[in-house]
């Protein structure tokens, strides 16, 4: 029998395949599909201190094998996110959950992280210092080493659950921001937020977003996302859990012998609600193909 | 909402540009206002369409080949199998609609509430169209509204064919309950021209078409809203658009 079992930052996981952030809202909506605690984890949905519309429509583009979307973080805020969503979550999901975060300054992250540290179901926090779509925030701390070294540190200080900070592709050097996080605190690291992109529209020969660019995600950006992967996860001695174009049970297993301790499967959620469901199914069957019993024994094993 | 696979029985223009895809095979039971996601050969996201109609096993939608999606979509033979994620959204409460109300459509905006006609007329209500085009040659569907007993007026901009003028001129403003579909411009002159309540079928790029990716959102006078889960239709009181110029 295949043992697909991982562990993330001391908790254990009964499959290393988590719904990423953005693409999973807050759970509820999918298990009216199926049973998702069938999943390793989920990532909810990112979640600021104060409500968030988001960006003007239209928001979502199409793209070769992936979409872009600019999306902008939408999101009721933290306070209704305990009071209104996560007792949702609570009735369908009973597993610990990752909460996703992000903020404009340390403030609002150390805010946020504070209130939903308290919450018994929240596992692992997990840091957005890499949205590409929202301006003034995110993806500012996540670009400067020295920033992302401070978000960290300030939220470290300030909550107990283990801290995986999600980092962003939109950098020369991603192996310099992982290194500052890592030295930080920060007690895991995810890999990789969407590539900064955009579209144009040849009959109105303007850009299709509103907010100009947004971020790609999807099995177009995998190879890209599995050499950041595999740089990172060499670099560091926490864990790094691996996304971006994960599809199938053969991607986990890539994305685990570049280093990835689990990964996040994000895109594929919003073209088949079912995705995830199908490669945690997939798993023991692919495990079995190449001859592997555990699948801790492949973590990293790429590396020879 | 479930994945059925269906077969292409019919895909044939109707206008120019304009098609009508007939699909048979899966088992999808919407109601009138939502809509379907088709998987398209090549293309990541699913395309949203209206349901024009739903009968047993068959499924009807009307399209418009305006990229790359929906043109390579009208080159598909009878015959082809397509991926269908259905039924999407909240369509229209008829039970608010009553007796007589007025059915505006500009355009492709036809497509849904050739499904609400059909439902109506099948209650024994007696819903009044009103169908908008730029020109007659754009003109299309008219018959197939009269042939289910509704009273039709088609307008066009040029006067080519039926009432000269736009469809939001030709309007009774007797407070009648309305149900429309159509361009962004037209449905807020409504709102704003029509003394009555009324439903208005919104569009949208959308990500998912099931309520998890957020790319469809619009505000509301409850809050931010999915057009694809809490919509595609929305009550006019809660469309954030001025009622006066």
């Amino acid at each position: 029998m295949a043992d697909t079992r991982v562990d993330l930052c001391g908790i254990e996981l009964d499959n290393p395949v988590i719904a990423a952030s953005g693409t999973f809202g807050y759970g509820y909506e999918f298990a009216e599909l199926y049973d998702i605690n069938c999943l390793g984890t989920f990532s909810f949905k990112g979640t600021t201190r104060e409500p968030r519309f988001g960006n003007p429509t239209p928001r979502i583009a199409e793209a070769p094998a992936g979409l872009i979307n600019a999306v902008g973080l939408q999101n009721p805020g933290v306070e209704a996110v305990i009071a209104e969503e996560l007792p949702k979550l609570k009735k369908c999901f009973h597993k610990p959950v990752m909460a996703n975060v992000s903020g404009f300054s340390i403030e609002d992250y150390v805010h946020t992280c504070t209130l939903l540290d308290k919450e018994p179901q929240v596992g692992w926090l997990e840091l957005n210092i890499s949205c590409p779509n929202v301006h003034g925030g995110g993806m500012s701390f996540g670009t400067d080493p020295k920033a992302a070294a401070a978000v960290v540190r300030a939220v470290k200080a300030a909550t107990k659950k283990p801290l995986i900070v999600k980092l962003t592709p939109n950098v020369t050097d991603i192996v310099s921001v992982a290194l500052a996080c890592e030295e930080a605190g920060a007690d895991g690291l995810s890999l990789i937020n969407t590539l900064l992109s955009m579209r144009i529209d040849l009959r109105t020969r303007r850009p299709v977003l509103a907010n100009v660019t947004g971020g790609l995600s999807g099995p177009a950006v995998f190879p890209v996302a599995l050499r950041m992967v595999w740089q990172v996860a060499g670099a560091v001695k926490i864990p790094v859990v691996g996304l971006g174009g994960v599809s199938s049970a053969e991607d986990v297993l890539e994305m685990l012998l570049a280093g990835a301790a689990a990964v996040e499967v994000g895109a594929a959620n919003l073209q088949d609600p079912w995705a995830c469901r199908d490669i945690v199914r997939d798993l023991p069957g692919v495990m079995e193909k190449y001859g592997i019993e555990k699948l801790t024994d492949i973590i990293g094993g790429a590396h020879g | 909402m479930e994945e059925f696979l269906y077969t292409i029985r019919e895909n044939r223009p109707l206008a120019p540009g304009v098609f009508r895809l007939s699909l048979s095979g899966g088992g999808a039971a919407p109601v009138p206002g939502q809509f379907v996601q088709l998987r398209l050969p090549g293309r990541f996201l699913r395309r949203p369409f209206s349901v024009c109609d739903a009968e047993e096993d068959r499924l009807t939608v009307i399209y418009k080949a305006v990229g790359r999606g929906t043109e390579e979509l009208s080159r598909l033979e009878p015959g082809a199998e397509l991926p269908v994620l259905a039924p999407l959204g909240t369509g229209f409460d008829l039970d608010r609609a009553g007796e007589t109300p007025l059915l505006v459509a500009g355009g492709l905006g036809l497509t849904p509430l050739y499904f609400l006609a059909k439902t109506l007329r099948r209650q024994g209500r007696e819903p009044r169209v009103f169908l908008g085009f730029n020109t007659e040659k754009e003109v299309f569907y008219d018959e197939a509204f009269r042939a289910l007993g509704c009273e039709v007026t088609v307008c066009t901009v040029d006067g080519s064919t039926g009432r000269q003028g736009l469809v939001t001129e030709a309007l009774p403003p007797d407070g009648s309950f309305f149900c429309a579909c159509g361009p962004e411009p037209m449905l807020r002159t409504l709102c704003r021209k029509l003394p009555g309540p009324g439903q208005l079928s919104l569009e949208a790029r959308m990500g998912c078409g099931f309520g998890a990716c957020m790319g469809c959102t619009v505000q509301t006078a409850s809050g931010p809203r999915r057009v694809c889960k809490e919509g595609p239709v929305f009550d006019k009181e809660e469309l954030l658009w001025p009622t006066q110029e």
